[in-house]
């Protein structure tokens, strides 16, 4: 099968297909980073921009890791020390980094909708690496690649997201890629933090539940979203007490989930906030998987989104 | 082309004639002398020495009167000037249009009215009446002083773009305001509810990732300013009306009899939320574009006349200011150049109301509203007319629009309904090139 797409902007518009040929290939990166020597040839001469107009740890690093394995040259740029600060426009930088002839752009906004936007100035890829409150494709990549690792297969697999559903773009493409998948998702977190209509996301929809007990028992698998400390000024809970109290994610509340179940987070962890010290270094804890599987994704991402066709030999 | 400059006394025959106020849209021919309609007959003229101009095929309809533009000028020239947003209130069909206070300096002085007159007077395509600020600076607290404004030619007050959000300052307003006898345009927005909003609360907010602000943002706040109309017995006229349980709202009051009435705009008529998927920032608008369920509701309103007109809320921004990403860009969009092609197109031509219901909405009832001459074709009324072709059908070009900015959806759509050329006080100002 080719991907014949020419950005990854959302999971929305991708097939069951495309997100399944995305995550067989990741599966082969995987195979290239456990050697000792982790580089392929793939994008030899391919130039990546990161653009990245938000903080980001993981990600970025993950992206320009993934793009250093693929033999690409990679820029980076970040909002901080840029032009942006003299009041450049988004286009005018971006188009003037595609002057530079880059071949895909690698970027993160603050503003949902930025890559669209973007996507109708320039000629040039773009990956999204999160845009707002919409969408991190690569995020639910990752998490995805997870959990097919663990289970062979996502159909029919029950995974609980836990916290600000409404803020997360995390939890959006998780929903629209898992349920393409075929696995069924449950939200949960304080109705202030729950978005209206939530209930009709993704392919069928998804279920909704306020009570952590009912939301952990039965899932093959939780997602805990951070808890944005940031957000809190708009007052959408009472207290941190509280929502550790009714909301995070400690062994007690596991009682409830099934032996299997297993633990992810996107970082960075609020410990002892949305999810327990014990939790996130216990067994069912699969989170620093996650961030190796990050590389895995975004290498067959810029891969297939270059034109690749996974061909053994290029693995070589 | 059709040249009928010069012309100062003439019969105009051979048109559907539009009577708003008896429902009339039949053959008919009109006289103009001297910019005055001096004679309507509803058939075809003979036997007259005057020439006649033959507008066969033609609806000939009161020109159109816009309640609610932004013309920017002062202060925002760069946007929209006296001279450009009458021009295009033209190539409208326009012939009145209000403009709104936030300009910059805002019009809270009566020297701010009278420059805008002048200018009208000077630059200006069509008549312009002023809307003058309810409060100082559009801050919400102290009263403008209604009575000065009016003497410079105030025929409003407002401070649209902003709610009055403390009940007691609106209460004095609308007293105020009653005692001068002129209406109080509110701009209904719970601020508390809509900050840091972009668009419409619903699934398409959840969809996309952005905030979205719930139709109970303008439903409480028209909710108060009926009971406050109510307990001050001043007339109030809500602006953009643009959620289901408003026009509910406006209905009970009108039952009541409170002495309430209400715009809509073209676009909360025909645009749906769901279309923001293009992230498109001309899309971007306050009140925001609303749900199906919404829309619908707005039509019904325009039906059983809820809903008293349909105002633009033409607000021009430039493509510095719009070409960012969503939740950077200034809300608006501009309407006079397309607001009875798109309503024709999306409203008449489906059978959602009929052609002279439009014409009715868009001319004596805006008029009404605010108590202003014109929107009728009646013998001794000024001879602003428009000149209407409703099968027409021509496509929305960025470079054929007369405003300066160019914020519209509909750049690219095909329209049905084209106006041909408007008569200004019996002068023809032709508009299709």
């Amino acid at each position: 099968m080719q991907f014949n797409r020419k950005h990854l902007i959302t999971l929305e518009e991708l097939t069951a297909d495309e997100i399944g040929l995305i995550l067989d290939t990741a599966g082969s990166f995987k195979e290239v980073l456990e050697r000792p020597i982790k580089k392929v040839p793939a994008l030899r001469g391919t130039t990546i921009c990161n653009l990245f107009y938000e903080p980001s740890t993981r990600t970025r690093l993950s992206f320009e890791l993934a793009e250093k394995r693929l033999s690409a040259d990679t820029i980076n740029f970040s909002k901080a020390t840029s032009s942006v600060t003299k009041g450049e426009s988004l286009r005018d930088t971006a188009e003037n980094i595609e002057a530079m002839k880059v071949d895909i752009v690698v970027m993160r906004h603050g503003s949902s909708g930025a890559h669209k936007f973007l996507s109708q100035y320039l000629d040039v890829s773009i990956v999204n690496a999160g845009d707002g409150q919409h969408a991190h494709p690569t995020q639910a990549l990752l998490d995805m690649l997870t959990l097919k690792q663990r289970w062979g297969t996502l159909e029919g697999k029950r995974v609980t997201i836990i916290g600000d559903i409404m803020h997360s773009r995390v939890a959006r493409s998780n929903i629209w890629g898992l349920t393409k998948m075929g696995a069924e998702v449950t939200v949960c977190g304080p109705p202030t933090m729950m978005p209206p209509e939530v209930e009709n996301l993704g392919v069928g929809g998804i279920k909704v539940e306020y009570d952590l007990r009912k939301a952990v028992e039965g899932a093959d698998a939780l997602n805990i979203l951070r808890v944005q400390l940031e957000r809190q000024k708009n007052r959408l809970f009472p207290s941190m007490q509280e929502y550790c109290e009714i909301f995070g994610v400690t062994d007690e509340a596991l009682d409830a989930a099934p032996l299997e179940c297993i633990v992810m987070h996107p970082g960075p962890m609020n410990r002892g906030v949305e999810i327990s010290q014990e939790v996130a270094d216990g067994d069912r804890s699969v989170i620093l998987e996650q961030v190796t599987n990050g590389v895995a994704v975004r290498m067959a991402v810029l891969f297939l989104i270059a034109g690749g066709k996974i061909d053994e030999s290029e693995l070589q | 082309m059709i040249d009928w400059k010069d012309k100062r006394e003439f019969w105009i025959a051979g048109a559907r004639v539009a009577d708003p106020e008896s429902g009339r849209l039949r053959a008919g021919s009109v006289c103009v002398q001297k910019g005055i309609i001096t004679e309507v007959a509803w058939q075809r003229v003979t036997g007259t020495e005057l020439p006649v101009l033959e507008a066969d095929g033609y609806v000939l309809a009161p020109g159109f009167v816009d309640i609610h533009t932004h013309l920017r000028e002062p202060g925002n020239e760069e946007k929209e000037t006296i001279k450009t947003g009458t021009a295009a209130a033209v190539a409208g069909g326009y012939t009145s249009i209000v403009c709104m206070a936030n300009t910059d300096p805002v019009i809270d002085k009566p020297s701010v009215v009278e420059f805008i007159l002048r200018e009208t007077e000077r630059s200006g395509s069509c008549r312009v009446f002023v809307t003058a600020a309810l409060t100082r600076g559009l801050e919400g607290e102290i009263i403008n002083e209604y009575g000065f404004l009016k003497e410079a030619g105030a025929i409003a007050l407002s401070d649209d773009g902003n709610y009055v959000t403390n009940s007691q300052v609106m209460r004095s307003a609308l007293e105020y305001a009653r005692f001068l006898d002129l209406p109080v345009i509110s701009h209904c927005e719970d601020p508390f509810l809509s900050g840091g909003t972009h668009m419409n609360e619903g699934y398409s907010s959840t969809r996309l990732g952005m905030r979205g602000s719930p139709a109970a943002a303008e439903e409480i706040a028209v909710a108060r300013d009926i009971r406050l109309s109510q307990l001050t017995g001043s007339r109030l006229h809500i602006a953009h009306i643009s959620t289901a349980g408003s026009v509910d709202l406006v209905k009970r009051a009108k039952k009541s009899s409170i002495p309430v009435t209400a715009e809509v705009t073209p676009h909360h008529l025909t645009m749906e939320d769901t279309l923001l998927e293009s992230y498109d920032t001309s899309l971007k608008t306050n009140p925001p574009l609303r749900g199906r369920k919404d829309i619908d509701a707005l039509c019904a309103g325009l039906g059983d006349g809820t809903i008293d007109c349909i105002a633009t809320d033409h607000a021009p921004h430039n493509v510095i200011d719009k070409e960012v990403e969503f939740d950077l860009a200034p809300p608006g969009m501009i309407g006079l150049e397309t607001a009875f092609a798109l309503l024709n197109t999306r409203l008449v031509q489906t059978g959602t109301i009929e052609l002279i219901d439009l014409i009715r909405l868009l001319t004596s009832n805006p008029a009404r509203v605010l108590g202003l001459p014109g929107g009728r074709i009646v013998k001794g009324e000024k001879a602003d007319l428009a000149l209407l072709d409703p099968e027409a059908k021509w496509v929305v070009e960025a470079g054929n629009l007369r405003s300066k900015s160019r914020n519209t959806p509909l750049v690219g759509t095909e329209l049905t309904g084209r106006v041909e050329g408007v008569f200004l006080e019996g002068k023809w100002i032709n508009v299709v090139p």
